[in-house]
């Protein structure tokens, strides 16, 4: 059988075999941690504490500001020591709520929902609010944004992202073959939320063992079907993934719901499954420390705000040099100028590269060899937008695509120039946004 | 933590496929038919090669000097459109012919307009039109013969040797003296006919006599195995296919335009080119797609990157042109062969037809 995909893509090495067998640890409690209040998409949260308060573990620090908003939880118990700039896990630094530990670790109280499955839906949704969750594939959108869609845009299927299609990454596929049932769990309780009727698990190829689990759990599900997708960068982009899925495509500049889908990442819908049935804020995750200048590669399970650094040493360090330190995956992630900053809610990795494989290549001429052409998932042509950039010609960028990219890396990746497209096509996004202000 | 990594942005991966990688392998695939060149005309089908190759460095770096940009002639371009310019060329050129035909592609083919990746035509052709248009007589005539073989690549030795001598000398020149489709254009000349015998109805005849020997199985094996007269680059098809199934094998090359050039001039052939009263022949696409410049065109010319359309559907649109401009010139234009013309042409149209044939984005819907 042919495995469902989507048109354009590369496919890069994988370079999963590093932490793909690593089942999730623990990482150790941090003694600091620095919560940021901007970790998701949206306007940033208001701190609700001030310097020298006593935090508990899972205590809500910082309020949303807004629907397209978020929450912030203190991740371990302790007093809060600063509210200033500190480096985050973009690579640049915003303002964080610092808390000093007090090694105790002393929660919140939580509870346990015999009949979560039955609670009201608007008690659900408010579990949801108040544990802070965003999507944790990376972009960190508010899910309770996308499990409030509007009353004429009903929702038939929601559709759960295990493709993990960056290279290094396992956090989602360890998750899936620990937690599985959980998620499960998670899906159903996203799909009473939408009343959507049809539930999907994608997951790529890579990971039979997944598969094979999911499709056990799912075994007396009618509704709800795995998917297997071929190996294929990005088949988890959201729309790529919804088209191979069901073949809908979601409108240029439009949202899925449009179209009747919900997309959430397998690690959001673990969160949303404890967040109603325990009340448990989104405090931790799980994070992938994976890349060759790493001692022991792993899959840690560890509080948000923990720095980078810590988590390094706990793998047991670097071994050889490293080049470049990437949160999240080699396409789409972040370089981090040093470890210094703390992981967020949509941090699934960190991926130190050697300084072989972070050396930068010169850029060259354009030689029109088309290859971005080919591989854009959008079907959009990347290196007409890049010269329209160059040559500050807004209205070619915009019709060759400017407003359609996603910024997946697929055309720098090939493009043998070196050119960095994605960066051109950055510039250009921010500047005629500003342009139009 | 002093500690400062490189920071850019994404993506952090590269594929391995550099420009300089890509235009390499393409001098890498041209190889098997230099080889055969060497083989079939002497050493000095190389020492032709490398002059153009050398000249076509040596012009860009001088000229990258002057515009005191950086010298980038080890990223193997130059060298690449020195060495196809080469194989335009015949064996029995005087050696400053590739080297002018190089410097001249080389600086007002490509680095007037920018260098790499800016210029509107392809060099080499650009640089073969220029040397045909100042020395047309070196560049059609003279040609070397193949070792073992004759120019025409007719085998059958009851035609040339001895009936055609005594029948019509005029006809044995024509057979012994000129490149295959020179010889097939020149058949298709009804003055030089009848003027191949006293009696019209006999050069008719004669005519078609030929043409059915210059089109049978012998002969498209000779044109195959490349014991023909013609250019370094057109010697031999195996050898061209070996390097372009190098070139499709390792994604350099895609497949849309070779295919929908060759495929377009198969099929106008079948019905255009039969000679008058000689009937149609199965196997005479074959001759047209096998002789001349059309698998050095199609494989290595018409996929150049930077002068063809960047879209799927404009590269099928791009390749159909070149096919339909080939087989008119040959067959009714004032020159036996079409294919650097026909690309020319088409290079110049690229921009009109990438600018129709833009794709729609994924999720758009047509205003």
């Amino acid at each position: 059988m042919r495995l469902k995909t989507f048109p354009g893509g590369v496919h890069p090495p994988d370079e999963k075999k590093y932490s793909a067998s690593m089942p999730i640890t623990e990482a150790p409690i941090p003694q600091k941690v620095a919560i940021h209040l901007s970790q998701h998409i949206g306007s940033p949260s208001k701190p609700i504490v001030a310097v020298g308060d006593e935090v508990l573990t899972g205590q809500k620090i910082a309020e949303a500001t807004g629907f397209v908003s978020l929450c912030q939880h203190s991740s371990i118990s302790g007093k809060v020591t600063a509210i200033d700039r500190y480096p985050n896990a973009t690579g640049s630094s915003s303002l964080a709520i610092q808390i000093t530990g007090d090694g105790a670790d002393k929660w919140i109280e939580l509870v346990d929902e015999q009949n979560f499955m039955d609670l009201p839906l608007e008690e659900m949704k408010k579990r949801i609010g108040d544990a802070g969750i965003c999507g944790m594939g990376g972009a960190g959108f508010p899910t309770l944004v996308k499990l409030s869609p509007p009353a004429d845009k009903p929702i038939d299927t929601v559709i759960l992202n295990g493709v993990e299609c960056e290279p290094y990454l396992t956090s989602d596929h360890r998750l899936m073959l620990e937690k599985g049932e959980e998620i499960l769990q998670g899906l159903k309780l996203i799909m009473k939320i939408l009343s959507a009727k049809k539930g999907m698990i994608g997951i790529e190829a890579n990971k039979p063992d997944a598969i094979e689990k999911m499709r056990l759990l799912t075994k007396n599900e009618p509704n709800i079907e795995v998917v297997t997708l071929k190996l294929r960068y990005p088949q988890g982009a959201e729309k790529q993934l919804i088209y191979a899925a069901t073949k809908r495509k979601v409108p240029a500049g439009g949202l899925p719901l449009e179209i009747g889908v919900v997309v959430q990442n397998v690690g959001t819908a673990f969160a949303i499954y404890e967040a109603i049935r325990y009340k448990k804020p989104l405090i931790q995750r799980i994070i992938t420390v994976t890349g060759s200048p790493v001692v022991k590669p792993q899959n840690l399970l560890a509080r948000i705000g923990t720095p980078f650094s810590e988590l390094v040493d706990f793998c047991g360090g670097t071994k050889e040099e490293i080049g470049k330190a990437i949160c999240g995956g080699p396409m789409m992630g972040f370089a981090l100028p040093s470890l210094a900053a703390t992981m967020g809610k949509g941090s699934g990795g960190l991926v130190l590269l050697d300084k072989e494989t972070a050396r930068l290549n010169e850029e060259g001429n354009c030689l029109r060899c088309a290859r971005c052409v080919d591989v854009c998932p959008l079907n959009l042509v990347p290196c007409m937008i890049v010269s329209a950039v160059k040559y500050d010609n807004q209205k070619l960028a915009v019709s060759s695509g400017l407003n359609d990219c996603m910024k997946c890396g697929a055309c720098a990746y090939v493009c043998p120039a070196q050119i960095r497209l994605v960066q051109y096509i950055d510039n250009g996004k921010i500047r005629y946004a500003e342009a139009k202000k | 933590m002093q500690d400062k990594y490189i920071v850019s942005p994404a993506p952090h991966f590269h594929d391995k496929t550099t420009t300089k990688n890509v235009m390499w392998n393409v001098v890498l695939a041209l190889i098997p038919a230099l080889i055969f060149a060497v083989y079939y005309w002497g050493i000095k089908s190389l020492l032709l090669t490398l002059l153009g190759a050398v000249s076509a460095m040596v012009t860009e770096a001088l000229i990258q000097k002057l515009r005191k940009v950086p010298i980038t002639v080890s990223d193997g371009s130059a060298f690449l459109t020195g060495m196809l310019l080469a194989y335009n060329i015949n064996a029995g050129a005087p050696w400053w012919i590739p080297v002018l035909g190089a410097a001249f592609a080389i600086a007002i083919g490509k680095q007037v307009f920018g260098g790499l990746g800016n210029n509107p035509v392809n060099p080499a052709l650009l640089g073969r039109a220029f040397l045909m248009a100042s020395w047309p007589t070196i560049m059609t005539a003279g040609w070397a013969k193949p070792k073992g073989g004759i120019l025409s690549g007719i085998t059958d030795p009851n035609v040339i040797a001895v009936n055609l001598q005594s029948l019509s000398p005029k006809a044995y020149d024509l057979v012994t003296g000129a490149t295959p489709l020179k010889v097939a254009q020149t058949l298709r000349d009804s003055s030089f006919v009848s003027s191949l015998s006293a009696n019209a109805g006999q050069g008719v005849e004669v005519a078609n006599r030929i043409f059915t020997n210059l089109t049978d199985l012998s002969a498209l094996k000779n044109l195959f195995w490349g014991n023909i007269g013609g250019c370094l680059g057109e010697v031999s098809v195996f050898a061209i296919l070996l390097g372009a199934a190098y070139l499709l094998y390792k994604n350099i090359i895609e497949w849309r335009i070779p295919l929908f050039y060759i495929g377009t001039v198969f099929v106008l052939s079948f019905f255009l080119a039969p000679l008058k009263g000689s009937g149609f022949s199965p196997l005479l696409p074959f001759f047209h797609i096998f002789s001349g410049g059309l698998m050095l065109g199609a494989f290595f010319m018409a996929t150049d990157y930077t002068t063809t359309p960047i879209t799927k559907s404009g590269r099928i649109i791009f390749a159909i042109g070149c096919g339909i401009l080939t087989v008119v010139i040959r067959l009714y234009g004032g020159y036996p062969e079409g294919v650097c013309y026909s690309i020319l042409f088409m290079n110049v149209l690229t921009p009109l037809i990438d600018k129709f044939t833009m794709p729609k984005a994924f999720g758009r819907v047509k205003k």
